[in-house]
């Protein structure tokens, strides 16, 4: 969902504003935001609070390899090119390996804060 | 109220900023705490890479009677660095998520600090002497040989310059399946407790290898989960009583006599939601970030994505105050939620406790503070009911030169002072903002850079 912040302008349809500023007489902001959203992800589920995104949120963190998966996957394909990283590391289904690459690089060795410089 | 007169009104001034100029911040150079002790002495941060920085109040000049002092790096250390939980899969971030401040006892200071998993207890101690004159070693350290040594001495102490050392005295781990998002010091100054998205533990700053559940919202099955835990605290005098937030902003208040499990709570906090306003956002937007206790003990402040709200602990079922900190984000739900900054976590908090004039205006409990975006952080006077924006930026960096308030237009045409909804810079956040407990000096954290206004004294 995350888009790229950029500038940090919101990037605004100033079509769609004027249609809504219209609506907003009789529609309250915050429904003709979500009929925005709606009209951008018509696939969006109901509930935004709902399980599947809290369980997304409390798996903040979780990293996949497993080298017994990657060395089938790497022998099956032994002419082609090596699996390599899907758009969502940390997405594991169907044929998707996690590979090396998608591991956390080790940190570089941290300096003193710059508030303490 | 800023500049605009009257005994009441706290004029602020730019006093010190600390950080890297450069526009290109590192990752962990992100400041997530900000934290003043409870005399005001010292200030501490934490930063994404685990850092911990602290800095000293100077002693006031007597001549210099102008301002009150400055804050200076006191001392610096790593307090947690990034892990792998090999069992889990799990990458361990080693953000500070929370620094909380022991009540001093000697001459050493003790903090907590916390990232999604561990616990510190960190002892900062000074040490300003050094022993001199040992017989069996030179002053570099070399032994001597002892043949050599004809007479006896008593070794002395002897001045040095000030070295100011951190150590881990406590580390308490292993006890959070979840991420932790609070630490809280009981009033006993013997427990604290420690809040996750699902579980809250107390413990005693003793023991390490032990704590206790008190609280665990976790649905026996995964798929019925609605709600998480989002900040924790104890009351500030009443020993056995908190209170947890939620994702679904309510407040809970808990009060550990009444078992050992505090699954049940003793009051719930919720303000009725209007069905009409219901949107695919109001959850979202109801999401609690953070509870305050007043020093009293006797309100609570919470902060959701839009409001402060101010709750009387004898009432229930609404807030007493509510205040708007950016009411023209409302209309721009969508785009927010599209770059998730729907979700970022502002902090508030209260004011100290004027010293200057404290039979008048300012006394605790009369003012609360909360950050925004564009670098704007807001107060909330809650007896004149008047607010004000300002802007943390280095452009205002004279000291003593108050600080110009701001104002977001919201729609319709624009002034010529004012800022657009839409020229607000969404990345620059300030999340964590912290009120000296008896001066009016605020400690304003930007993304990596740390504000410290003062108020102007004539």
């Amino acid at each position: 969902m995350a888009a790229p912040l950029g500038t940090g302008a919101l990037t605004e349809d100033t079509g769609q504003e004027k249609q809504d500023t219209q609506k907003e007489k009789t529609v309250p902001p915050e429904r003709a935001e979500e009929a925005k959203l709606k009209a951008k992800y018509p696939n969006l589920g109901q509930k935004p609070g709902g399980s599947d995104f809290l369980r997304k949120r409390l798996q903040k963190g979780q990293k996949y390899f497993d080298s017994g998966d990657y060395n089938m996957a790497k022998a099956k394909v032994k002419n082609k090119q090596l699996p390599s990283a899907g758009p969502d590391k940390n997405l594991v289904t169907g044929d998707h390996i996690p590979t090396p690459q998608d591991l956390p690089q080790r940190k570089s060795s941290l300096v003193t804060s710059k508030l303490a410089g | 109220f800023s500049g605009a007169g009257g005994g009441n009104d706290i004029q602020w001034c730019f006093s010190q900023v600390k950080g890297a100029v450069d526009d290109d911040v590192a990752e962990a150079d992100i400041i997530s705490t900000v934290e003043f002790n409870h005399s005001g002495e010292l200030l501490a941060t934490g930063d994404k890479g685990g850092r911990v920085v602290i800095f000293q109040q100077e002693q006031e000049n007597k001549t210099q009677s102008h301002s009150r002092g400055e804050y200076n790096v006191y001392s610096t250390f790593q307090s947690h660095e990034p892990e792998f939980d090999y069992l889990k899969s799990l990458e361990i971030e080693e953000k500070i998520n929370k620094i909380r401040w022991l009540p001093q006892k000697n001459a050493a200071q003790f903090l907590l600090s916390t990232n999604d998993k561990t616990i510190k207890l960190w002892k900062i101690s000074e040490r300003d002497k050094r022993p001199e004159g040992y017989n069996l070693k030179e002053e570099d350290g070399r032994y001597r040989d002892p043949t050599t040594v004809t007479t006896l001495r008593v070794p002395v102490f002897r001045p040095m310059d000030l070295m100011v050392e951190a150590s881990p005295r406590r580390i308490f781990a292993n006890a959070h399946t979840y991420h932790i998002n609070s630490i809280s010091i009981n009033s006993d100054y013997e427990t604290y407790l420690s809040a996750d998205d699902l579980r809250i533990n107390l413990w005693h700053l003793e023991i390490t290898d032990r704590s206790f559940n008190i609280v665990d919202i976790k649905p026996a099955n995964m798929e019925e989960l609605t709600e998480v835990i989002t900040a924790a605290e104890f009351h500030p005098n009443s020993c056995s009583t908190f209170v947890y937030s939620s994702s679904k902003g309510t407040i809970r208040l808990c009060d550990m006599r009444a078992s050992a499990l505090c699954d049940r709570h003793s009051k719930l906090f919720e303000e009725p939601e209007d069905p009409s306003n219901r949107s695919f956002f109001s959850e979202i937007i109801s999401s609690i970030s953070d509870v305050k206790f007043s020093h009293s003990g006797r309100y609570m402040m919470t902060r959701d994505y839009l409001s402060v709200k101010i709750w009387d602990l004898n009432m229930e079922n609404r807030p007493v105050e509510t205040y708007q900190v950016h009411e023209y984000l409302r209309s721009k739900l969508c785009s927010l939620y599209e770059n998730d900054c729907i979700f970022d976590k502002f902090e508030c908090c209260w004011n100290g406790l004027d010293r200057q004039v404290e039979f008048f205006s300012v006394l605790h409990g009369s003012i609360v503070m909360t950050g925004s975006y564009n670098n704007f952080f807001r107060m909330f006077d809650r007896n004149s009911k008047r607010d004000v924006t300002l802007e943390a930026s280095r452009e205002n960096n004279k000291p003593r030169t108050v600080l110009k308030p701001r104002k977001v237009c919201a729609s319709g045409k624009r002034k010529k002072d004012e800022i657009s909804v839409d020229s607000l810079d969404f990345n620059k956040k300030i999340l964590h903002t912290a009120w000296h407990p008896k001066e009016n000096i605020i400690a304003v954290a930007t993304t990596n850079n740390l504000y410290i206004f003062q108020d102007k004294m004539n």
